[in-house]
């Protein structure tokens, strides 16, 4: 007998009722039972940090929390990112840095990412921080150069419409 | 302006960044099974007993086969045949029956409808193997019975050049074992067609590299008519050599999908991914030099061991090959011997990882020229120069063959390539970076040159098909595995048809799209599959003027292309688009002459019999920590001859991810193993690849002064020139901060490695 529960989550703001496995992870769950396969798996032990969602605010690896530790939680994955057709400005500013080839980490590293903007100013983005921030991740394509640049020409565009607004 | 050179932001993001990529995994099918490997955990021993008695009764599970299942004599055949070697006694099994030879080989397939209950059930699989001893190392391994083949490349009399020399210089220099790892795990789908299961229909998800090949091939093990096989072109999270390659896993699904006429998938975890796909690169290399009074090279050998893991797979000895082959590299040799005995192990079969062969060659060349300039007192930049081949010495000729071709050296100047490079540096400051002064911290100041190889043929076939809304659409050989293939092949396509990039629509590695597609791999889908494209979009244009000359009733002398639409030159009133031209084009348009097919399409094959040969040059500053033996790259600086890019800012990306691989085999990543062929190195703990924190700036020189002359576009490979001369950069700049007299004996460059070396540089000093 499978050891079943029923939970209730969020994903980018629309609502999902699903009976879960206890000891199914949050990313099979998110990929597998209710279809948003933007959240990739690399490693499956909490290395690569492709499978990047953020849960209540937090930056996680969805291959080390349990479906069910997400009953009643908020989950935003890369699908909820672009704003309809249009692409964030995080999304824009990784294609037009090169900052990925293949694409399958760059979920991971997206979400990573808007979590880090959403708690940090942007003006103390250094060059050495951006670095630091975006090694919690793997990516085997681009050696990091274009995603370094895309956070910080983001964490750049972000604060002067901020001081624009003020 | 033409769209070919442009920075064209890539066709592949918007999708990508989405999170709408199509990757193995994403894909299931209703109904489907979940397989999961049951593998060897012994390194070699005899099969005594595999009892799949309570598996087969867990929960969920449907069925568990074993070797004794599956139709008798299947093996992996090889796929890149060099050489006149008889591999066929060292082919791998697609399951183990009674002797297993690595931990990872595939001994059983459990079958059930949820991956983790097919886990559960993997576990009660009963493996009763008696062990025998493993052979670990194999340059100790002497027994000619480990030994799979030799090979040896060369020319000129390289005995007499030794004996008459001036100067002799050897070094010994181990490369140690890694591999591709790309980030997406392999993953395979194979949905069988709604008849019979007679009938053989299948359709298949997750083989991007060579999927016209691996459909053949499957075909022919299950005895099935090829076109009945459906290969899907799909995204792949990275190939990098290893991933498409037809491993057991590629005839068990679709056999099993078949046989039980059920969709099967099976999608690998980390730790099977690095211990069952192929590993890459070890090599023990024994290379001299012999050198006349100034300094220039009269005769160089080389003899290395391969250590091939337990198989020879699908790759037969085409990475020994590569390595002798390529190994003189830019220079001026007289006489040349390279010797390389294939010996198998208990370990991970090996293949490719990009710049096979050449990562190898090149640290070991590279890395003996600089202990040679030390020995010799002379500057080991001015040392490369010395030797250099030059624009004069154009096209010459290696009298050596690999991979069935001649190999060629056709353009370039690469004294030029050096000058600019080494002006780069200095531009940029590499060399105020690592000063002459000592340093608690050394630094260090390392150049290393290569010649690449690219575009192998023997061809490429390429469709290019206007649909009547206007849209371009192009059916290529070639595979999507993140190098922005769909981009490249649309502004090709774009400038041969005088369209806007955005109607372009390309479709790679889609078997029933493009039956002849010989795939992505080794650097040769842009300049032999771009090229097919060229020639298909050319087509396709001369085509579309011939109908609009019937359309506009005019001369085709009269019309010109311009911004997808076609009219008479002067006449801004009398032009026809290039969608009206399809339409014209269907069998009730109007326009077809009688007997002329229907549709503005063409197909168009690029055969070629010869490589290019790209070429670059690397430069590395290093920081040694000579107490904790851990080593920074500051800086690093790629030069590279790429006779025309398609898209600068794809080639650039190509070179820079290529650095950051060759850096982490240069200083991090090694499978190792124990006494008893244990991988110790199955998880992204143990297996190290760079983050962005070990990953410096990379600074790009893109050269773009020796175009091609063996096709139209002028275009060589981009994939391979960023890692193939790491090792050897790396090597040198670590060896200039530690003042080393020797060589540094062995990549990767780990801190235990590099204390040993500044241990027994500060003993000698």
């Amino acid at each position: 007998m499978k050891d079943m529960h029923a939970i209730t989550l969020g994903v980018n703001g629309r609502y999902h009722d699903l009976v879960v496995e206890a000891r199914r992870t949050l990313a099979d769950m998110l990929r597998h039972d209710l279809g948003y396969t933007g959240t990739h798996l690399g490693c499956e032990h909490g290395i690569c940090g492709a499978c990047t969602v953020i849960l209540n605010d937090v930056p996680v690896r969805a291959c080390l929390v349990f479906g069910v530790q997400a009953d009643g939680a908020e989950v935003r994955t890369v699908e909820g990112l672009a704003h309809g057709e249009q692409l964030s400005d995080l999304q824009q500013s990784f294609s037009d840095h090169h900052a990925l080839q293949c694409g399958f980490c760059t979920p991971g590293f997206l979400m990573l990412i808007e979590a880090y903007f959403a708690e940090s100013q942007p003006t103390a983005l250094t060059e050495e921080k951006a670095r630091e921030l975006v090694a919690a991740n793997l990516c085997r394509c681009t050696g990091y150069q274009g995603i370094v640049e895309a956070v910080l020409a983001t964490a750049r565009a972000r604060q002067d419409a901020k001081d624009n607004r003020s | 302006m033409s769209v070919i050179g442009a920075r064209l932001p890539r066709k592949e993001d918007p999708r990508l960044l989405r999170g709408r990529g199509r990757f193995g995994d994403d894909i299931s099918a209703p109904g489907q099974l979940w397989a999961r490997i049951v593998r060897s955990p012994s390194a070699h021993g005899q099969v005594r007993g595999l009892d799949v008695t309570e598996a087969a009764k867990a929960p969920g599970i449907t069925n568990v086969i074993t070797a004794k299942d599956l139709p008798p004599g299947l093996v992996i055949p090889v796929r890149l045949a060099v050489g006149s070697a008889d591999l066929s006694p060292y082919l791998q099994p697609v399951l183990a029956a009674d002797t297993v030879r690595y931990v990872g080989e595939p001994l059983a397939v459990v079958l059930g409808d949820d991956p983790y209950r097919c886990e559960d059930a993997a576990e009660l699989v009963d493996i009763d193997i008696a062990d025998l001893p493993p052979v670990i190392d194999a340059v100790s391994a002497r027994d000619n019975e480990n030994t799979a083949a030799e090979l040896t490349l060369g020319y000129g009399d390289t005995g007499a050049a030794f004996a008459s020399a001036r100067h002799v210089v050897s070094i010994e220099l181990a490369i140690g074992r890694h591999t591709g790892v790309p980030l997406e795990p392999r993953c395979l789908l194979a949905v069988p067609g709604p008849g019979n299961t007679d009938r053989g229909e299948l359709d298949i998800f997750g083989m991007t590299k060579v999927p016209v090949f691996n459909r053949d091939l499957l075909a022919g093990m299950l005895g099935l008519d090829e076109t009945l096989i459906h290969v899907h072109a799909i995204d792949a999270g990275g190939g990098f050599g290893i991933r498409g390659e037809f491993y057991p896993e590629d005839f068990l699904i679709p056999w099993l999908a078949l046989r039980l006429g059920r969709p099967v998938k099976w999608a690998e975890d980390r730790a099977e991914h690095l211990m069952a796909a192929n590993h890459s690169r070890q090599q023990h290399h024994r290379i001299a030099a012999a050198f006349d009074d100034d300094g220039r090279i009269t005769g160089l050998r080389d003899d290395i061991v391969h250590d091939n893991g337990a198989y020879c797979r699908t790759h037969g000895v085409a990475v020994p090959e590569l390595t002798v082959a390529m190994l003189p590299g830019p220079y001026r040799i007289p006489a040349y011997r390279g010797r390389v005995r294939v010996v198998l192990t208990n370990k991970t079969p090996c293949g490719t990882y990009r710049a096979p062969g050449r990562f190898e060659g090149t640290s070991a060349r590279e890395h003996l020229l600089d202990v040679a300039a030390t020995q010799l007192g002379i500057d080991p930049i001015q040392l490369r120069e010395r030797n250099l081949l030059t624009k004069d010495d154009m096209p010459h000729h290696r009298h050596i063959t690999t991979l069935g071709t001649d190999l060629v050296l056709d353009t370039g100047d690469y004294p030029a390539l050096l000058a600019a490079a080494v002006k780069e540096a200095k531009r940029l400051g590499y060399r105020d970076l690592a000063p002459d002064r000592p340093r608690p911290q050394p630094r260090g100041f390392g150049l290393a040159m290569f010649v690449e190889k690219s575009g192998l043929g023997p061809q490429e076939t390429a469709d290019v098909t206007v649909s009547k809304s206007g849209t371009v659409h192009v059916f290529s050989g070639g595979t999507s595995v993140g190098q922005g293939i769909e981009t490249v092949l649309t502004q090709i396509a774009a400038d041969a048809l005088g369209v806007d990039p955005h109607v372009v629509r390309v479709v790679a590695g889609d078997t029933a799209a493009q039956p002849f597609g010989a795939g992505s791999w080794a650097s040769r889908s842009t300049v032999v599959g771009g090229t097919a494209v060229h020639q298909a979009a050319t087509a396709v244009r001369e085509r579309a003027v011939q109908l609009a000359a019937r359309m506009l009733e005019t001369a085709e002398a009269d019309l010109e292309v311009r911004d997808g639409s076609i009219g008479v030159r002067g006449d801004p009133n009398a032009r026809v688009t290039l969608a009206a031209v399809a339409r014209a084009a269907e069998p009730a348009g109007g326009y077809l002459a009688a007997g002329e097919p229907a549709g503005l399409s063409a197909r168009r094959r690029f055969e070629v019999a010869r490589m290019t040969y790209p070429y670059g040059v690397h430069a590395a500053v290093v920081e040694v920590d000579a107490g904790t033996g851990r080593v920074r790259v500051l800086r690093y600086l790629v030069a590279y001859e790429v006779g025309r890019a398609i898209n600068p800012m794809l080639v650039e990306g190509q070179l820079i991810g290529g650095v950051a691989q060759g850096i982490g085999g240069a200083l991090f990543e090694e499978f190792s193993y124990d006494d008893a062929g244990q991988p110790q190195a199955i998880t992204f703990i143990e297996y190290r690849m760079p983050t962005a924190a070990e990953i410096p700036p990379v600074d790009v020189l893109l050269a773009q002064d020796a175009p091609s002359p063996g096709n139209p576009l002028g275009v060589m490979g981009a994939g391979e020139g960023g890692v193939n001369a790491v090792g050897a950069a790396v090597a040198n700049a670590v060896r200039d901060a530690l003042g080393l007299a020797g060589g540094i004996g062995q990549l990767p460059l780990t801190p235990a490695r590099v204390r040993t070396l500044a241990g027994a540089a500060e003993g000698a000093a």
